[in-house]
């Protein structure tokens, strides 16, 4: 199996890393839709971006991957609590699931454990993939191609945060919150607008257009395909420089303020661009502040805002299919409106 | 010494046969690293002896698997083998086709019927050399390191390979240079390839170079970055072959003449300096393309792109410009290949598989995998059958174990407007008219449909916009219709029936949306006069009702007569009398019919 690109050798895509990184230092930003033209690394970026995130402490053996300070969860490794009070934890690495094409219903939600019913007759629960992205992220590719019944297992999940499966008699409830990540090629066709209003952030990539640029998409992907081991040593040290600006800007987060003033140009942007409910509010909201977070800052300015509201909005404008300028070119007309 | 170390020596180009017989070997050499590559040819001997001949290039145990149009996900990917779990007691996975084509080769006969998700997932797994499993229970991922081969059959520009699987195959061939491969030496001998492929990754490229090939498919209008990625394995890959470590000037025209130039959108501009003629006329396509070229300068270090593109140009096709401009226009049209999304339907179409779930509305169960479902849980079923002492059926099948039929809709709608802009319905409601064809609009641009769009007025119809989804194009159209005249009825319906003919040969699915008042006065023979114009309309109209189309005629007077509603059963459409029309019960008026 390929081995995944270091995240920090990605060349450009300025955007799709950022929006990464919000939602690496914020999950509560809810996910990030990528969507552009082939051969733009889409799928390189959010691979590497496993390789990326700081370890977590989660409970041993949990198959929710539960947090030991706040676990809920009633698996057998969770109510084994310790002397400390606290169930058996490690720190290991944030999950980054893949849904591949072709999954079945079963994988996605979970289901009797095949093995134990055949061998023994017994009933148990086999978690599926919602239950290996809690906490973590959940990667779909080509997410436009992705079959109907299972969007509308997501849809449900995603919203409620909690996986329910009822099968043979068993009745299971465990969480799900995980940072659901999609890309596509918009060709393929568009997503159903429930789908796209579950991504907190959408960006559009595009091949660069400077050719020094491609030039070093080319080499380093050459010397990648070379040596991989040289390569991913030479990027370990840029690598954990990320790794510790994510960590630095998650403890920062809570103490970033947002005052009172830019809440209301934000307020003032969704009005003009007519975005549908409250929630393209909050995604600017939270994602400023994570960038805000990301470079340090003391409280969200109109820069963090500026650089944040075509992400934040672009997938929520209300379809104007006569428009023929491009909702990205919209969100920035009116940005420029009401902000500067 | 091989063929292309002597080609190289004197620099000259060996016509498209050579290349492809090249192109072989490279695959031979760099199976998984150039992914494959998309051959555009009709089954037949050149296409069977290239194959044949690659195959032979390959390892011996190498696996060489077909994988046919039609194959599900439980053979493509792999998935649960009932049979022999419940023989083994014990969940035993069927391998796929991909994970068994590891290390070797995955043909796809007719590409370009593949249907889209197909393509998704074997470029899910070209992409990752793995294939992941998720399925019916069972969890893993396999190896599936293998070269790609497309044979597209495609006969017009229309029917292409999915371009996303496409661009991922180093080499494009088409059957011309089949057919001249057929009088190749072979470019490389079974007993070399070993050594070659152990030497392919130790061969270095200069920064010149690859600047070269970067700005070469700029130049070409390729935007992805996977062609000169590729382009790069390729000229490396060919100076293995010629028994070099390093990349030399002819490895770069090779790769530029393999990878790059059949992806080119655009002819590259001439940097023209001293005169705006043609460029040295490109060879005829038939007789010795080779001959009279100048040897390209021999180092490549000093050597702009500019140049390099002007010794790669010699293998330019005669008609490239034309090609590429009819393809550019194509693009406008439609996303390319069988990219256009298909409607799911219930109960027809062509089935894609199963889903869990009851049937509900006439959907159909699938048996064998309702059974299949079932079959894992039954000693499971009995045990806890016997301990409620109940004698329970020899198989027990639950509900959960429910498998429905899922079916994809194999036709897209067209939706055929005949707007009647005459002087009397211009009078009457021709605003609303156009407001309610906007509405229609935006609603088909949701669902990604094609619109049409005919006119008639004074003397007789004409067509203002052929089938296309630039529905702002339709728009302006629509805004910039003059009304006025007499109302050639008859002639709208005609040519109507001339554009539906087409729609339904593209495998589309034409509505017809007839908006008219129903006062017919001009007749098929342009003459005027109200009742030889209405029975003209009538004939007309009952020609359309044979085909049997989806119909809607939205009647625009003020006051409904019966005239419109005589016609709309002629022409066995629905009767919509605009007064009662809002704009919104029009439109699921049309969805209704376009269900039908």
């Amino acid at each position: 199996m390929a081995t995944a690109f270091p995240f920090t050798a990605i060349v450009g895509q300025e955007e799709m890393k950022l929006a990464l990184l919000i939602a690496a230092t914020d999950p509560s930003v809810g996910g990030v839709l990528v969507f552009g033209d082939r051969g733009t690394g889409k799928s390189t970026a959010v691979r590497a971006l496993a390789g990326l995130l700081p370890k977590m402490r989660q409970v041993t053996g949990c198959p929710y991957h539960s947090d030991p300070e706040t676990t809920k969860c009633s698996c057998q490794a969770c109510q084994k609590i310790g002397r400390t009070g606290k169930p058996a934890s490690r720190l290991e690495p944030v999950p980054v699931v893949d849904l591949p094409l072709g999954v079945t219903e079963d994988r996605v939600v979970g289901a009797l454990d095949l093995e134990r019913a055949l061998v023994h007759g017994e009933k148990a629960f086999e978690p599926g993939l919602l239950a290996r992205a809690n906490r973590g992220f959940l990667y779909i590719d080509e997410v436009n191609l992705l079959e109907d019944h299972i969007v509308d297992l997501l849809l449900d999940v995603a919203a409620s945060g909690e996986n329910v499966v009822e099968r043979e008699g068993l009745s299971i409830r465990h969480p799900a919150r995980f940072v659901l990540v999609g890309s596509g090629n918009p060709e393929e066709g568009e997503l159903r607008p429930q789908l796209l209003d579950r991504f907190g952030l959408a960006v559009e990539v595009s091949t660069p257009t400077d050719l020094d640029q491609r030039i070093e998409v080319i080499r380093l992907r050459d010397e990648f395909e070379r040596d991989q081991d040289a390569f991913l040593k030479r990027y370990r040290r840029r690598e954990s420089r990320v790794r510790s600006k994510i960590n630095r800007a998650r403890k920062h987060l809570d103490s970033v303020e947002v005052s009172a003033e830019i809440v209301r140009r934000m307020a003032e942007v969704c009005v003009a661009l007519g975005t549908d409910g409250l929630r393209g509010e909050l995604t600017l909201v939270r994602a400023s502040r994570a960038v805000a977070a990301l470079e340090g800052a003391e409280s969200v300015e109109l820069k963090h805002l500026l650089k944040i509201a075509p992400l934040a909005l672009r997938h929520r404008l209300r379809r104007d299919p006569l428009d023929e300028s491009s909702a990205g070119a919209r969100v920035e007309r009116v940005i420029e409106d009401v902000l500067q | 010494m091989n063929s292309l170390a002597e080609a190289s020596e004197t620099n000259a180009w060996g016509g498209p046969g050579e290349d492809a017989a090249i192109a072989m070997a490279l695959l031979a050499i760099d199976p998984v690293g150039l992914g494959g590559a998309v051959l555009r040819s009709l089954p037949g001997p050149a296409l069977d002896t290239w194959l044949q001949q690659l195959r032979g290039l390959m390892p011996e145990t190498a696996p060489w698997r077909r994988l046919p149009l039609n194959i599900d996900d439980d053979r493509m990917l792999g998935g649960l083998d009932i049979a022999a779990s419940l023989s083994a007691g014990r969940p035993i996975l069927a391998t796929g086709l991909l994970a068994e084509a590891d290390g070797g080769v995955v043909l796809v006969p007719m590409a370009e019927r593949l249907m889209r998700g197909v393509a998704a997932r074997l470029s899910a797994v070209i992409d990752r050399q793995a294939v992941v499993i998720e399925r019916d229970g069972l969890a893993g991922i396999q190896p599936g390191r293998f070269c790609t081969l497309l044979v597209d059959e495609g006969l017009d520009e229309d029917e292409q390979v999915s371009p996303d699987l496409a661009e991922r195959l180093a080499f494009h061939i088409d059957a011309q240079a089949l057919e001249a491969a057929l009088d190749e030496p072979a470019a490389v001998k079974p007993g070399q390839l070993p050594g070659l492929r152990s030497s392919c990754s130790q061969v270095s490229s200069s920064e010149q170079q690859l600047k070269a090939l970067c700005g070469l498919a700029v130049m070409l209008g390729i935007g992805s970055l996977r062609a000169p990625s590729l382009a790069l394995r390729a000229a490396k890959a060919s100076a293995a072959l010629a028994g070099r470590t390093e990349v030399e000037n002819e490895d770069v025209q090779l790769a530029t003449r393999l990878v790059l130039l059949p992806r080119a959108t655009q002819v590259p501009l001439e940097p023209s300096d001293e005169n705006e003629a043609e460029p040295e006329p490109p060879p005829e396509q038939e007789d010795q393309p080779e001959e009279d070229q100048p040897p390209p300068p021999p180092s490549l270090d000093d050597m702009p792109q500019e140049l390099l593109l002007e010794a790669v140009k010699a293998s330019l096709p005669a008609d490239l410009l034309e090609k590429l401009q009819i393809k550019a226009l194509r693009r406008k049209g439609s996303s390319g290949g069988r990219g256009g999304p298909q409607a799911q339907a219930k109960l027809r179409g062509r089935p894609i598989g199963v889903r869990p779930g009851k049937p509900v509305m006439g959907e159909r169960m699938h048996l064998p995998s309702t059974l299949k479902a079932a079959a894992p849980w039954q000693k499971l079923r009995q045990a806890s059958l016997e301990k409620r002492g109940v004698n329970g059926p020899r198989l027990a099948v639950q509900t959960s174990d429910f498998r429905i039929q899922r079916f994809k809709a194999r036709r897209q709608t067209t939706h055929v407007f005949v707007v009647d802009a005459s002087g009397s319905s211009a009078m009457n409601r021709m605003a609303e008219a156009k407001g309610a064809i906007e509405l229609l609009l935006a609603q088909s641009y949701v669902r990604r449909d094609e619109v049409a769009l005919i006119a008639f007025r004074g003397a007789e119809a004409e067509q203002l916009l052929a089938p296309t989804r630039a529905l702002a194009r339709a728009r302006k159209e629509l805004a910039a219709l003059p009304g006025g005249g007499g109302t050639p009825l008859a002639s709208g319906l005609d040519k109507a029936h001339e554009l539906a003919i087409d729609v339904q040969r593209k495998g589309h699915q034409p509505v017809i949306i007839l908006m008219t008042d129903g006062r017919a006065n001009v007749s098929m023979d342009g003459s005027h006069g109200h009742d030889k114009a209405h029975e003209d309309a009538l004939k007309a109209a009952r020609k359309l009702a044979a085909e049997g189309w989806c119909a809607l005629l939205v009647d625009t007077s003020r006051r409904p007569r019966p005239k419109a509603g005589e016609l709309a059963r002629a022409m066995g459409a629905q009767y919509l009398p605009l007064p009662q029309a809002s704009a919104n019960s029009l439109s699921s008026a049309v969805q209704a019919v376009s269900a039908a």
